[in-house]
């Protein structure tokens, strides 16, 4: 089974939130909300400053605790390439899961129901890629499987040094920052 | 410099985490409120005192009915999803302290009803003579009577440790996520229960002896709580930012003044005048060692959420 992951590269991104356009747009995220963000973190002191832009979302977690905390079994994993999806008819909205969340990744819904990015599961089952990945005018965003080897994200992981994040939280997160 | 900016403002997400806010406090309260009085009931039923028709194991159930009921009401006017409820209930998700709690409300109830069915007030038995018959049935059967104890004891342990284990299991959030949490929230459902019992009770011996108990049940919190800084000052970083809201933070009025000066130490020191017969019974102490209860759960339900691993790096 395919294990879908993302990595994307600090040093080119440039925070020009097309990815933040191209999910609201392609999953019609209501207005208020965002399944993807924008984060600029700044490390230093003048003169000696570091700034890493990132392109955040749900970590699609490999131990992920917003999955065994929900009590209704809305939460999974799905089959397809270990994405951690909700099911919206199963959901009773008692945001358990966005306080299982390290990431702070989901909200609710209007309609009522726990949200979040998907990795637009319905473009990779097409065989295309996440909405914001395709957008990406710089290309920092690269989508795959991080099972295969050959895969151009265990190649660019192979190669790069590279960071994820709160890994300490223990969820073994698949999202994973070049620098 | 270190900092962080993004450009995310989801509602009830940002700046900080406030999903939940009165009703899981209250359902919290509740929760261990009747916790409490199912161990006290169970208590009274397992040491004979039902021979006592003044013994207030024949009033705590019927109120524990209702308390469980509020609170459930509470839980499910939290809900954003309400109309799903029932998917609770179609599954059983052994990883969830959530719905292993959705399973134990639905046992407390049996249990709460058959407790309550060991002695019916006459003028409910008068009107429906069929409760009388199976009040009469139970009590005829002594094994029956003690298991209904026991049972009533057990469940009601494991309810109040499930309002403390439903916030630790969230390693997310460092400052519910101490192995403290269930035994303080256990302990102050104990000590609400027996605070209420002390206050309703027609018995004066009755009334004593909870106010005795409640004396211990305050002095654990107070052991609990010094055990829970212990444990979270010596703790990875995150766990010691986390529990600074108490200790400086914007809880630390909340926290010293009115869960541990007036919600424990106050009401302790006019139980211990009282049973030391330094002073006549008085209503207050009851009283105020069960608003200090449900301002606990107030001040973990609210402190809990602002707390976050980031405020380890982030402050």
């Amino acid at each position: 089974m395919a294990r879908y992951g993302m990595v994307i590269d600090t040093k080119k991104c440039v925070g020009c939130m097309d990815c933040v356009v191209a999910c609201k747009t392609e999953n019609n995220v209501p207005e208020g909300y965002n399944r993807d963000w924008i984060s600029y973190e700044t490390i230093g002191k003048f003169p000696k400053i570091h700034q890493e832009i990132r392109s955040e979302r749900c970590n699609h977690c490999d131990n992920p605790p917003c999955v065994y905390c929900c009590p209704c079994g809305a939460s999974h994993i799905s089959d397809t390439g270990g994405i951690v999806l909700v099911h919206e008819d199963k959901c009773s909205g008692c945001k358990a899961c966005i306080a299982a969340c390290p990431y702070n990744a989901r909200y609710i819904h209007p309609e009522g129901y726990a949200s979040k990015c998907t990795f637009c599961i319905h473009r990779v089952e097409k065989g295309e890629l996440p909405a914001c990945v395709s957008v990406c005018p710089t290309y920092c965003m690269h989508f795959g499987d991080l099972d295969d080897p050959q895969s151009e994200v265990s190649k660019l992981l192979d190669s790069r040094k590279f960071h994820a994040l709160l890994p300490e939280a223990g969820t073994k997160p698949q999202i994973y920052y070049l620098v | 410099m270190h900092e962080l900016i993004n450009t995310r403002h989801n509602l009830q997400i940002d700046p900080h985490l406030h999903i939940w806010g009165w009703e899981i406090a209250v359902y919290l309260f509740l929760g261990g409120l009747v916790a409490g009085m199912m161990i006290i009931t169970g208590y009274f039923i397992l040491t004979g005192r039902t021979k006592n028709t003044k013994c207030s194991c024949f009033l705590i159930p019927i109120v524990g009915l209702g308390a469980i009921s509020l609170g459930m009401l509470a839980l499910f006017l939290d809900l954003e999803h309400k109309l799903y409820v029932w998917r609770m209930y179609l599954t059983f998700q052994w990883t969830s302290p959530m719905s292993w709690g959705a399973w134990m409300l639905l046992l407390v109830y049996p249990i709460l009803i058959l407790n309550a069915l060991l002695r019916i007030p006459e003028e409910i038995g008068a009107k429906f003579p069929k409760l009388t018959t199976i009040s009469e049935k139970l009590n005829g059967h002594q094994f029956t009577v003690k298991f209904l104890g026991a049972a009533s004891m057990v469940t009601g342990g494991i309810l109040g440790m499930y309002t403390g284990v439903l916030l630790s299991a969230f390693a997310a959030r460092p400052l519910w996520n101490s192995s403290m949490l269930w035994i303080l929230f256990l302990t102050s459902g104990l000590s609400s229960a027996a605070a209420f019992v002390h206050l309703v009770s027609k018995d004066v011996d009755e009334r004593r002896m909870l106010a005795k108990a409640d004396n211990a049940f305050l002095i654990a919190e107070i052991l609990i709580i010094v055990l829970m800084f212990v444990g979270s000052l010596t703790s990875p970083q995150e766990q010691q930012e986390a529990v600074k809201v108490f200790l400086g933070g914007s809880y630390t009025v909340y926290f010293w003044v009115f869960i541990i000066g007036l919600g424990i130490i106050f009401p302790l020191i006019i139980q211990m005048a009282s049973v030391n017969n330094k002073i006549r019974h008085t209503a207050l102490a009851p009283i105020l060692v069960m608003l200090g209860g449900l301002i606990l759960r107030f001040v973990f339900v609210f402190a809990g959420q602002a707390s976050h691993w980031s405020t380890a790096v982030f402050k």
